[in-house]
């Protein structure tokens, strides 16, 4: 495949905490409007992955071109501003503003090529934020924050988002709300790579999934190839 | 004495007058440390060049109302651009840095305003042009009030207002707050940080010199102000809570009035009073009055290294050769190279008592020096009142010190990470603003001059021998703590507190004993010094002390028992060789020489040649 073709292409990226190295050349390619998963256990890799992709950690080698662009040396805040989001895993609301300032600290201006954002249009799709705009963000219940965290990532007009782990520890109703909002980024033309332990969820709003086990790929497909890969989901997936 | 209402009005109004000076100096630090982090030493040192500046430009101006504003204007704004060239220069290269290594580094650039201040200025202190049109004063029941003091009292709310519109009702001002928060998170939103935090800086910096260029026409400027300033305003933000700026202004409001109506009451113990309020809030609220409880560690107050062993045999083999060669020394050599030695050996162990607090318990202390101090004042006190032989003066020494540490301690184990630091700052600036302002039992500014060491131990050779022992028995017993179960204790608190405790290990309880074990030590070492000089003297409870504890650590090496040893022969070295060819601009020598090393050696030496050897 050739990057043309690809809105991120990951190549041979490594990363490391300290002396603890977490990722082993790991690779793969996200096409423009795809979403694709990256699965595996907790502590297979993927949050590094992404966080590397984004910047977050400095012990990082290999390359990482984005839209055409090598992105492997920059600094954080030039990444999300060439339109790659980052919605971390821990979600990191700034519990001591409002709603509208969380969403006002994501917010940059409409950049050629993707989708803008106003609060307004991120309400239609996150209906609970509207009636909280001036709440302190730390009177949210968790699948609040969860969605504050998305649509704080929105604001910076993403072409592309990396989504920590989407389903995690949030009750089911909002799952289900968070399908659907993956569902209207990719008819919206906005790629995302997720990370997910759910075979379900990710089974529900996927193109196509890898497969991360100790720093590496192990696998990669079609995500109905996946669901219909029972061997494979038992040596990677399940507990 | 008998006060009338003109009394109590007059005294009113200058503590409020005074609260809002001390407002803007806080206000500043509170928000360079909301956002970066890092816990500026160098505050005062732009407070202080703002007066300077402020002096000149006023001066220089036409004494016209809008001469002297615009001279007090300018040179705010200028040192504001001071601070954010020193940030772009320094600060930027470590903010991924150990906490600890970060403040070493505003140290250091104290030390170089220091120098470039005596060398732009001079030592004269310096007297400014009154304020053209507020030159009068006002009559209150009898009492008169500079009219000037009146705008000094509107300044504070006047900025407390400002700061409130920046902080709520601007983009920057979310963004300052939510960097506040979590840093990384808003620089992976697409904000750079780089630029939010020159933009911090050029705020916390042109306030502290705004509040210094205000005061200039009823201060004198003098080189002192920059220390000076700076226990005050540790208070008031340890008081407030780290990075907020109501409660810097609550805090400054009653630490202000405490000030004015203490000197009226008591005017020998304002400053005591003031650390009796700070222990009532820290007590009841160990963040201060409006702050929160530290967001998640970024990174250590230390740097990451290697656990600490006991050493292999070779090692322990050149230890015990180096121990011969200290024995045998006063037989080859003479009595300077002797007072040398004895200097080493005291700062060794100092730094010592301090690494056994930081280093393994991973307590960051920036007070050390109220113990050293406290021990040289008590041994002092002991020998020039009591007549005490110097055996017992310095058992006195360690006593004082421990019971110190013990009443110190209890407030410092209900913290950690920076609001320690601040709080044992804070101590330890209480302590040597006691020892100046005390002056019929410390001498204040002279000290306390004219001791005597028993005659058993009055030649050098003898005194040598004496601080040999005690400093190689002290550092025997640290050692022997660091490898038994209460430093295993200490050392499993310093990695994660909550695991530790889940094993059934009183935490608090541990690190007050090491805070009391580090402190005799500590207050041990400054009785030695005392009897070495003959003296005890308020720099011994200074800031630099404080300071010179934590180089010394920090060149030897946190992770390694031998650091602070060998740390201080280093340091010594440099610092005494410095001092004698460079006249005054040791300082400035000095000043960048940490900056330097703090920039390439974050591990320090001894450290870095472990790792090293570890690879």
């Amino acid at each position: 495949m050739k990057s043309a073709n690809c809105i991120l292409e990951v190549n041979k990226l490594s990363a490391s905490y300290g002396r603890a190295r977490i990722l082993f050349d790991v690779s793969f390619v996200v096409h423009p409007g795809e979403v694709v998963a990256l699965m595996g256990r907790n502590g297979a890799g993927k949050s590094t992955t992404l966080k590397a992709i984004a910047g977050m950690l400095a012990q990082r080698s290999g390359s990482v071109i984005f839209n055409q662009t090598d992105i492997s040396k920059f600094r954080p805040h030039k990444i999300s501003r060439l339109g790659l989001g980052w919605v971390p895993e821990d979600r990191r609301i700034f519990t001591d503003l409002s709603v509208a300032e969380n969403l006002e600290v994501g917010r940059q201006s409409a950049r050629p090529g993707s989708p803008s954002w106003t609060v307004d249009q991120l309400i239609e799709v996150f209906p609970n934020l509207g009636n909280m705009l001036n709440r302190p963000a730390e009177r949210m219940s968790g699948g609040e924050q969860q969605m504050l965290t998305v649509a704080r990532t929105l604001m910076g007009n993403p072409i592309l988002v990396l989504l920590d782990e989407p389903s995690e520890g949030i009750a089911p109703k909002i799952v289900e709300q968070m399908a659907h909002m993956i569902i209207n980024l990719k008819a919206r033309g906005i790629s995302v790579v997720l990370s997910e332990q759910n075979m379900h969820f990710a089974k529900l709003v996927s193109d196509r999934a890898y497969i991360l086990e100790r720093g590496e790929v192990r696998y990669s497909g079609t995500i109905e190839q996946l669901a219909n890969d029972a061997s494979v989901q038992k040596a990677y997936l399940e507990f | 004495m008998s006060l009338g209402i003109g009394d109590v009005l007059v005294q009113l109004l200058n503590g409020l007058s005074y609260s809002s000076f001390l407002f803007l100096v806080a206000a500043g630090l509170s928000v360079i440390f909301g956002v970066t982090r890092i816990i500026n030493l160098a505050h005062g040192s732009f407070y202080m060049l703002g007066a300077y500046l402020a002096v000149s430009l006023t001066t220089l101006f036409p004494p016209t109302v809008i001469g002297f504003w615009g001279g007090i204007v300018c040179a705010a704004l200028v040192i504001g651009l001071v601070g954010v060239l020193v940030e772009t220069l320094v600060l930027r290269r470590i903010y991924e840095a150990p906490e600890l290594v970060q403040l070493l580094a505003t140290f250091g650039i104290l030390l170089v305003i220091q120098n470039v201040t005596l060398k732009i200025w001079g030592t004269e202190e310096l007297f400014a042009p009154r304020a053209p049109g507020l030159t009068g004063s006002l009559r209150l029941f009898g009492r008169s009030f500079p009219e000037y003091h009146l705008v000094l009292i509107l300044m504070g709310p006047v900025v407390l207002g400002l700061l409130w519109l920046l902080s709520y009702r601007t983009r920057w001002g979310v963004l300052i707050r939510a960097a506040t928060q979590d840093r990384d998170m808003v620089g992976a939103l697409g904000v750079n940080d780089r630029v939010l935090f020159q933009v911090v800086f050029f705020l916390g910096t042109m306030l502290a010199a705004f509040a210094g260029a205000l005061r200039i026409p009823v201060d004198t400027i003098n080189l002192q102000m920059d220390l000076s300033v700076l226990t005050e305003t540790f208070v008031v933000v340890v008081v407030g809570g780290m990075g907020s700026v109501l409660g810097a202004y609550l805090a400054a409001l009653l630490i202000g009035l405490l000030h004015a109506f203490g000197i009226m009451i008591f005017p020998k113990i304002t400053l005591v009073l003031m650390s009796l309020v700070m222990a009532v809030v820290l007590v009841f609220r160990p963040y201060g009055l409006l702050g929160k409880p530290e967001g998640a560690a970024r990174k250590g107050i230390l740097a990451i290294e290697l656990p600490i062993k006991p050493g292999s045999l070779s090692f322990n083999v050149f230890w015990l050769g180096v121990l011969v060669v200290l024995l045998v020394a006063p037989m080859v050599v003479g009595s300077y190279l002797q007072t040398v030695l004895i200097e080493i050996l005291i700062l060794a162990l100092y730094a010592a008592s301090l690494h056994f607090v930081l280093g393994i318990g991973g307590l960051p202390s920036l007070g050390h020096a109220a113990y050293f101090g406290l021990g040289a004042y008590a041994v002092a006190l002991a020998t020039s009142l009591l007549g005490v032989p110097t055996l017992t003066s310095l058992t006195i020494a360690a006593f004082a010190a421990v019971v110190a540490a013990a009443i110190f301690g209890w407030f410092c184990i209900r913290l950690s990470g920076i609001y320690l630091a601040m709080l044992t700052l804070a101590f330890a600036q209480i302590m040597w603003s006691i020892a100046l302002q005390w002056v019929d039992l410390t001498g204040g500014d002279n000290g306390i001059l004219g001791l005597y060491r028993s005659p058993a131990f009055a030649s050098i050779t003898a005194y040598y021998y004496l601080v040999l022992s005690i400093c190689f028995i002290a550092v025997l017993i640290m050692r022997h703590l660091v490898f038994a179960p209460f430093g295993y204790a200490l050392r499993a608190a310093r990695d994660s507190v909550l695991r530790t405790e889940a094993l059934g290990i009183d935490v608090r309880l541990h690190r007050w004993i090491a805070l009391i074990i580090s402190g005799g030590f500590g207050g041990l070492a400054g009785g030695l010094q005392a009897l070495q000089k003959g003296g005890a003297f308020p720099d011994g409870l200074s800031v630099s002390q404080s300071i010179d504890a934590l180089v010394v650590i920090l060149i030897g090496g946190v992770q390694t028992l031998v650091g602070p040893i060998v740390g201080a022969a280093a340091y010594f070295g440099v610092k005494t060789e410095i001092m004698r060819y460079l006249g005054d601009s040791w300082q400035l020598v000095l000043g960048l020489t940490i900056i330097l090393l703090v920039v390439l050696f974050p591990q320090g030496i001894a450290g870095f040649v472990k790792q090293r050897a570890a690879r």
